[in-house]
This record gives C-alpha cells, structure tokens and sequence, in this order.
C-alpha cells in the first residue's frame, strides 16, 4: 500500500512539514528528513527549488534561489535521496513545477521517484485536465499519488471533480494568496473549513498556506485531517538550521 | 494544418494553460467569456470607436522609397508607432480593459519590461477611472525611469518586483502572484501572446487590427491585398502575431520573425529563443523556452527590453516548429545601424525592437517587384537614452 494511504488511514491529525531540498545547505536534505521524522512529523514534502515559483511567497522562493545558487538539481536530489527508504519510513512527496519534472522526462521522474521511495508529487502548475489526459497513466504506473489543490474560491462542482481524480489526500489552500506564514486565522477560513468539511468528500483534507504554529495547526485540524507548514519551518531552518528541528515540531504539537 | 488555438488553447503542440488551481477561477472565467463578449456588437463598437478616435488608427501603410531603393525592393512600414503611447501595445490594452469592464473588475494589473506596456495599460486605466497596479522588475525601473515616470503621471502605482533576476521574466511571476492573491476583483493585462489560454488567442485577435488594414491599405496601394513578405520582430510576440494573423492560413504570403540575437546567438547574452530554446512551461503555457539542462528558466538578454524575454507565445512556437514563418535572428549592433538608417533614408525614429526586423534587409535578398511590409511595432523616443550612449551622439 502507497505510505501516504497507509498515514491517512492513521486516528491522528497529520503534521506535515515542506522543506526546500538543497536549503540552508545543499546536503542538508537527508538530515532534514531523518530529524523530521524523529520528531514525529507524519508526512513531509521535499519542495524540488525552481528559478520561478509562481505560487509561492518570499519565503519559499528566496528558499528556492539559494538552494538552486547552492547547486541543487533534480538528478542530485534524486541522489541524495537514494538510500532514503532505508533509515525513514515517513511518507514522502516531492512539491515542486511542472517545468524541471519535463525536462527529467516525466516517466524517468516517476520512476527515479518509485526506485528511491518517493509516494507522491504535488505539481500546482500541472492542472487537473492536463494530467489526466497525458500524465495520469505514467503517475499510475509507478504507484505515485498525483496530489491537487483546492482554494476558497474553486466551486464545488470543480471540487467534486478534484476529489474523484484524487488519491490520498486534497491540499486544501487556506485562503486566497501564495505560500507564507500567517499568525492566525480569520472567521472566513473558519467558514471555509466548515464549509469543505460539510461536502464529505471521498478524501481527506490537508490544509496548507499560512500554518506557521500551534494556533493555526489547531485551527486548521479542527476539522481537516491536518495541515502543512512550510514557509515557518523554512525561516526557522534560516535561524536556527537543523538543530531547531525538534523545538520547533514540539511548539506545534505536543504529543 | 491550423495556426489557431484550438479550445483547449493549443497551437500544435504548444499552448494550454499550466496554472495552479489559485488561477483557475480567474482563467476560467475568461476563458468561459473572452469570445462571446468579443462577438457583442456593442464591445466591437465601442472597440472600434476607441481605436479610431483614441488610439489614431488606422496607422498609415507607409510605402518607404528610400529604403526601397536602397534595397532593391518595395517595402511598406505599416506604421504602429504613430499609436497613443507610441507602440502597437495600446490595441491590446484597449481590448482587453473593455473585456475587464464586461467582467466587473475594478482593479487591473499589468506586468511590463521597458513600459510600454505599462504605459499602455496605465493609459486605458486613466481612460476608464480604474485601478492600475503595474509590476516592473527593480532593474529596469533603474534604467527605464522616463516610463516609470509617465506611469505615475497616468495614475498607476508602480511595484518594483525583486525577486529572482529583477527583470520581466520576475515582474510577470510578481503580477501572476498579485491575481492569486487577488482572484475576484482582479483583471490581470498580459502585454504579448503569452500566458495561459486564453490570453495567447485573445491578445491576437486584439492585435489582429494591424493585419486586417494592411489587407485593405494594400488593395488600395496595389491592387492585391496578400504581399509576398510580413516582417515582425517578436520578444513574446505580440506585435507578429498582429502582423500575421490575417496571413496565417494564406501559404502565398512569406512570414518572418525576427528573434534578438542580443552580442551573438551563441554568446551566452542572447535572446534568441528559437534557436536556444526547448519545450517547457513558463507563465502558464507550454512553449520554447530559453533553459538550464535541469529546467531552470534563464535570463535573456538584448539591448531591447521588449525583446527580451526567455520565451516566446505558443502561437510562434509552433509556426517556428511548423515551418509556416521563418526565424532570424539579428544582434544589437545590427539593430542598432539599422534603426540609425531608417532615421537618415525615411525620417522616422524607431524602437530598437523594430529596428530588428528592419535589420534582415542585409542579408536576406528579395525581388526588385517583391511587395515587402515589415510592422513598425513602435517609435524610438523611449530608446533615446540607448541611442545617444550606443552612438556618442
């Protein structure tokens, strides 16, 4: 069974953590992972650096340009990453675009994933109707979940499409904007959860943008299955490095 | 073989709409819309009027003797740099605040490289009492402030974009990042036929003006309305995709972008996109694209800021693949003598990204009887600073 359907299927609320692979240091990537994982974060997202990260905040994309100025690209990633499956067993996803994934080759991509013991991809530039027509079948083969968004403004007819395309998990953007910490939620978010939550939808929910501590971890798990934080967790690394790993995990959620 | 997008906005291989699920509500609603209000006889009249009362069209199909002469053929300037704003760009930004209004939006945003299109859309904005935000990377708000300036005096805000290389490529990622944040009030203005479908096929059919006069100033200067050459130089393409359009399907009539070859196609500093680039996904849509190996988007360079630009629209991608127009590519320098000769031989100033297309001249041969029309996408006064320095005037 893919690990990310195995952790879905798990009582408690998901913390996932987004990391830029090659960030702070360009060989940080296998020790971010084997400390997340330590700490008893349930899913991580490698975030795969690209020279123009449409959907994402100042955090991710100075992230990006400094993992990707530190060297990092897909083949090493894919290096890094190859004894992986023998220390964790955490799910994995690799979240990056469309672009450098088409120059891999998208089947040698998924393979390379499926060798190394990747579970999903999260493309936000790859839309639904493209991946179905071309991609699907390739993503099938090597046993990766292809994960999409939904945002506050997708209709609920397009939501039940994304939901029967689905496997695993729909990242469910808190609000209207691209990546970055928020402190708190607003009473919109609060209706918005409520309301994804009302449709009962065949997967579950994991919310991400703007999760960045306890009380917005809280707020979004009330009623999605859990949430990811990405953009705090980086300006942590900025601060801290991999040392801040366990503080940081402990202040979101206390086991 | 067709050289429109079909539905799902494709040319060929080329086109679509790469977006993240924040942009889909945006671009759908477009999509959903763009031609049935573009049919509206009321937004075709009001088009219209704008265009031939604000904008001056039509601009003259100029037939330039001197350069003929020179070269030994009949070459006619279809005159886009004597539109308000001084370049082609206001056709589009005309259509496309119309399309804005039809909508209910109240708030635009425009990305631009040099400014002309910032100062197109800054212009339609001041026209219609709406919002203006326009996204220019910090670099070339250094080095195009006469553009900044005439912006601020329009009523535009402009928000210099930071990230990555500072330029047009980061100006465009930062307005893409304004309509995620921003999906209900918000009409997003590309400047060329790039972006997600549908903007590559809108953008052209606004542009598509140009065309449509040469047929019927042509047939009134000589009797025929395809001549045998449309010269256009193209950065994303907008003002060859406006050029051709008419022309697409007519194999009679020759087509030719001409692509910035920056210090030399192979320099390391060029912009030569059909000869360097390779397939990929920028701004929401599959092209050629200028890249590393691993897919990182690079940075172009030519001593046109129009020009410049890592890609090119989907529409060119594929006549480029297709065979249907020729790609050339001409340097700074040649540009540069080129636009310097049309001021002596014609007494027109133009920008250095038409200058380009005027630059084939000395290479590429045509017939003494060949009726040649190279699009004048836009006049010089904007490069004057570029002029003086390449020249020590």
């Amino acid at each position: 069974m893919n690990r990310i359907q195995q952790r879905i299927q798990d009582d408690k609320k998901i913390l996932s953590i987004y990391f830029t692979a090659g960030y702070p240091q360009l060989n940080d990537t296998v020790s971010i992972i084997e400390e997340l994982e330590k700490n008893g974060v349930d899913l991580i997202e490698i975030g795969l650096p690209f020279s123009d990260p449409l959907a994402d905040g100042p955090t991710i994309q100075a992230s990006s340009t400094q993992a990707l100025h530190n060297g990092m690209t897909t083949q090493l990633l894919f290096e890094q990453l190859k004894d992986i499956r023998k220390t964790v067993s955490i799910p994995l996803i690799i979240m990056g675009y469309f672009n450098p994934v088409l120059q891999y080759g998208v089947d040698a991509f998924c393979k390379k994933c499926k060798e190394v013991g990747i579970d999903g991809l999260i493309l936000p530039d790859l839309p639904l109707a493209e991946y179905e027509a071309h991609y699907k079948e390739t993503f099938e083969k090597y046993d990766l979940y292809n994960i999409f968004l939904i945002t506050p403004q997708t209709t609920e007819a397009r939501i039940q499409q994304i939901d029967k395309a689905s496997k695993g998990f729909i990242y469910m953007v808190s609000s209207a904007g691209t990546t970055g910490a928020k402190t708190t939620f607003e009473n919109t978010q609060e209706t918005y959860f409520n309301k994804i939550d009302a449709l009962a939808l065949k997967n579950p929910q994991i919310v991400g943008f703007g999760i960045s501590n306890a009380t917005t971890f809280n707020q979004a798990t009330k009623k999605a299955k859990g949430a990811i934080i990405g953009s705090a967790f980086i300006k942590m690394l900025t601060e801290k490095g991999i040392v801040g790993i366990s503080e940081f995990v402990k202040s979101i959620r206390s086991f | 073989m067709s050289y429109n997008a079909d539905e799902m906005g494709y040319y060929g291989e080329f086109g679509g709409a790469y977006i993240p699920e924040m942009l889909y509500p945006n671009v759908e609603e477009l999509r959903a819309n763009y031609l049935a209000v573009m049919q509206e006889e009321s937004f075709q009249e009001e088009f219209q009027q704008l265009l031939k009362e604000y904008v001056g069209r039509p601009t003259p199909l100029y037939f330039a003797k001197r350069l003929s002469e020179k070269y030994n053929t009949k070459i006619y300037l279809k005159r886009e740099d004597l539109c308000h704003t001084g370049a082609h760009k206001v056709n589009n930004t005309i259509g496309q605040i119309l399309m804005a209004k039809r909508l209910n939006k109240t708030r635009i945003i425009a990305e631009t490289g040099a400014g002309q299109h910032g100062v197109a859309t800054a212009t339609v904005c001041a026209l219609m009492g709406l919002e203006c935000i326009v996204y220019m990377g910090e670099i070339d708000i250094e080095r195009q402030a006469p553009n900044v300036a005439r912006m601020k005096m329009l009523g535009a805000t402009v928000v210099p974009a930071m990230s990555g290389s500072k330029t047009l490529k980061d100006a465009t990622n930062e307005a893409i990042r304004d309509w995620i944040s921003n999906p209900v009030d918000t009409h997003y203005i590309i400047g060329s036929v790039v972006g997600p479908h549908p903007y590559p096929d809108m953008v052209a059919r606004f542009q598509s003006v140009i065309s449509k006069e040469i047929k019927t100033q042509l047939t009134e200067k000589e009797g025929r309305s395809n001549p045998d050459y449309v010269i256009a130089c193209v950065g994303g393409g907008s003002n060859a995709a406006g050029a051709f359009y008419e022309y697409l399907d007519i194999p009679e009539v020759s087509l030719i972008a001409v692509e910035a070859a920056g210090k030399g196609v192979h320099s390391g500093e060029s912009a030569a996109t059909s000869v360097l680039g390779k397939v990929g996904v920028i701004h929401g849509s599959k092209t050629l694209l200028m890249q590393t190996p691993d897919g990182q988007i690079t940075e172009p360079y030519s001593i046109s800021a129009g020009l410049d630009y890592p890609g090119v629209g989907p529409m060119h991608a594929h006549l480029f693949a297709s065979g249907r127009a020729e790609f050339l590519s001409v340097t700074d320098d040649e540009a540069m003598l080129a636009g310097l000769d049309l001021c002596k031989l014609e007494g027109i100033i133009p920008a250095i990204e038409s200058s380009h297309a005027l630059a084939i001249f000395n290479d590429k041969k045509f017939k003494p009887d060949d009726i040649v029309v190279v699009n004048l996408s836009g006049r010089g006064d904007k490069d004057l600073n570029t002029y003086i320095t390449y020249f020590n005037l």
